[in-house]
């Protein structure tokens, strides 16, 4: 077991597209790290490098405390479990979780008892006989599962492993899989693009956006603290709520004129505010409290989820669509216009032009 | 519905039997003896030497030096069949292999140069390949008559689709469970294509077994004869100063035909399988 070190690995293909720019990590011992973004933001390439099935242009690799830049994959003490489970069709359960073993000299009775082990683990031991093609979706999963443990590798590297899987299985895997590494302590790097299962399973988050890192920390942290308005879109659904916000004499007000009670120490003259669906409130619904912003909702339509609702609307002409998170099943009428209101510290402020955090004062202490 | 029906089985039945009924004279004639085939013609009935003449050309002896018997020639095809399409599947196998799968300078333009081999078949080429097998000694050899026809455009193009079609993640996991190249091709790539393997072995073998203007030029040498090659020659001569032995002639296409048939039969199953689905 190891952790693994990445220093500033850049990644350029033929035809000089940069694919990763410099991205740094250091991955401790044990740790659960997520690498999560849309796609062609670099995670899977970046995931290849560590795994070696990607050339690294530039920077360096450590696994454990060895430089792995030139090292075979075979030789980097790592397992990788594949999206489309990539097992071997014409070899059996066994032959599959035997393969890699065999591959290393391991004499046969310790593979046998390897491969047991791990099909107790993953309770696959009844399809040990039978050939993939035999297996469902969810059975396939833990047979490329059963290879990575097998193996007893430094680290499991995870290639959206579970979006082939129905959304029902999805849950009860990312589960397993979580169980699973903590039970075994090893390092793990998982690549997902759900944002659900990214801060589910994660101990520290990457969110990863054209190449680089936008930001590195706990799933919490990540989701209560974004970095940049690209990490706050990205992580939470429904997505997080960005209006621009002007200065005016000493006060910050939004497009439709609403103040906003924001303290910032800053010779800009124009923000983005960030706040998340569930912490913007129906004035009418809820008991009051010291408010950071008042301003009026025009709904447009309401969506029911069952335990909450997404009520959709603007905030006067030209704006954006406002998603408020409200609980419980709530009828509104297209048009109908709500005073909706949130805490102060619960507001988030970027740069307009870079797209980063602005701390608010007092708000360290507050989240 | 029913009124379409009834003419596809017209038309197959026609189909089957202008297939059919040659051979079916070649088999009854072959169990006549030469005397009454010469007097009535071929035949449509069975007649009651079909042991003594498929033995008489098994066993004896015939052709112009009586050194080459049915059984001899059975054998040469055989080995050139089995040698055709073994030598044809290896080769192809390995060119597409490195095709496919590792990244050479011209790779794709030697891809099309094999390729474009397909535009030469033997005819074409005969004489600077007879010049260079004579010139090698390899005339009246066995490897003459192999070795020369293996290279494959065909079956090189019909792998290199089906290695193209293998999903890389399995080429990643063979490389992470630590597969050489070597050992990827023995143990994933060859048993995945099985199937392919039986379908091009199947044509190829019934190709190499039916080669006439090849064997005819590099082999002079009796003993090398093929049954196709050998037929004639060795008919011509039986011919002579009596009746023409119509009946062992027959006996012999009988036999010619027979092991591309079975094997056909045998494979037909695997034949499809390798030409429409892949296991993967």
């Amino acid at each position: 077991m190891a952790g693994i070190q990445l220093n500033t690995l850049r990644k350029i293909y033929a035809g000089n597209v940069e694919a990763v720019k410099g991205i740094s990590i250091d991955i401790k011992d044990g740790e659960f790290i997520v690498l999560v973004g849309p796609s062609g933001c670099g995670k899977s390439t970046l995931l290849r490098m560590v795994a070696g099935l990607e050339t690294i242009t530039d920077g360096e690799l450590f696994i454990g405390d060895r430089l792995v830049n030139n090292v075979e994959p075979a030789d980097r003490d790592i397992a990788m479990v594949f999206q489309n489970y990539a097992l071997y069709p014409h070899m059996t359960v066994y032959g599959n979780l035997a393969y890699g073993l065999k591959n290393r000299s391991i004499p046969k009775d310790e593979i046998e008892k390897r491969v047991r082990k791990a099909a107790e683990i993953l309770e696959i031991g009844d399809f040990l006989d039978r050939r993939p093609r035999q297996l469902s979706g969810g059975q396939r999963q833990r047979v490329a599962m059963g290879r990575a443990i097998v193996r007893e590798p430094a680290a499991f590297l995870f290639d959206e492993p579970l979006s082939n899987l129905d959304a029902k299985l999805r849950v009860q895997m990312r589960m397993e899989i979580k169980k699973l590494q903590k039970e075994l302590g090893t390092t793990s790097l998982y690549v997902t693009h759900d944002q659900l299962e990214a801060m589910t399973l994660a101990d520290r988050l990457v969110v990863l956006s054209g190449g680089v890192v936008e930001q590195i920390g706990s799933p919490i942290d990540v989701y209560e603290k974004p970095a940049s308005t690209f990490v706050a879109t990205f992580i939470g659904s429904p997505a997080m709520n960005l209006l621009p916000l002007a200065k005016s004499g000493n006060e910050w007000k939004l497009d439709n004129g609403a103040t906003v009670d924001v303290k910032l120490n800053t010779d800009l003259s124009d923000l983005i505010l960030g706040v998340r669906p569930e912490d913007l409130v129906i004035e009418e619904l809820s008991e009051k409290f010291d408010s950071g912003l008042h301003t009026a909702l025009t709904v447009h339509v309401v969506e029911p989820v069952g335990a909450e609702s997404y009520v959709h609307g603007t905030i006067g002409e030209g704006s954006v669509d406002v998603v408020v998170r409200a609980p419980g099943k709530l009828h509104f009428e297209p048009g109908q216009i709500l005073k909706v209101t949130a805490k102060p510290e619960k507001l988030h402020t970027f740069d307009t032009k870079s797209g980063k955090r602005i701390e608010l004062e007092g708000a360290l202490e507050t989240a | 519905m029913k009124r379409s029906q009834f003419w596809d089985h017209v038309v197959l039945v026609l189909g089957a039997l202008f297939m059919l009924v040659p051979v079916v004279y070649a088999l009854m004639t072959s169990s006549h003896d030469a005397v009454s085939i010469y007097k009535d013609g071929l035949q449509l009935s069975p007649g009651g030497h079909f042991v003594d003449t498929y033995k008489q050309v098994l066993t004896e002896a015939g052709g112009f030096t009586k050194s080459v018997t049915g059984l001899t020639m059975l054998w040469n095809s055989l080995v050139l069949g089995l040698g055709f399409a073994f030598g044809k599947i290896i080769i192809s196998m390995l060119a597409a292999y490195a095709i496919v799968y590792f990244r050479f300078p011209l790779g794709t333009f030697f891809f099309w140069i094999i390729f474009s081999t397909l535009l030469l078949p033997l005819e074409v080429r005969i004489l600077p390949s007879y010049e260079i097998v004579q010139g090698l000694g390899m005339a009246n050899t066995y490897s003459g008559l192999i070795i020369p026809l293996i290279a494959s455009a065909t079956g090189t193009f019909y792998f290199r689709q089906f290695f193209k079609s293998v999903p890389d993640e399995l080429v990643e996991a063979a490389r992470i469970d630590g597969a050489g190249p070597l050992k990827f091709f023995i143990d994933i790539l060859v048993p995945l294509s099985k199937t392919m393997i039986a379908a091009i072995f199947i044509i190829m073998f019934v190709f190499g077994w039916n080669q006439y203007l090849w064997p005819t030029l590099i082999t002079t040498d009796e003993s090398l004869f093929t049954l196709v090659r050998g037929m004639k020659q060795i008919l011509q001569v039986w011919i002579g100063a009596q009746i023409p032995d119509t009946n062992q002639a027959m006996a012999l296409a009988v036999l010619a035909m027979l092991p591309p048939v079975l094997i056909v039969v045998i494979f037909q199953s695997w034949f499809v399988k390798g030409l429409v689905e892949s296991e993967k």
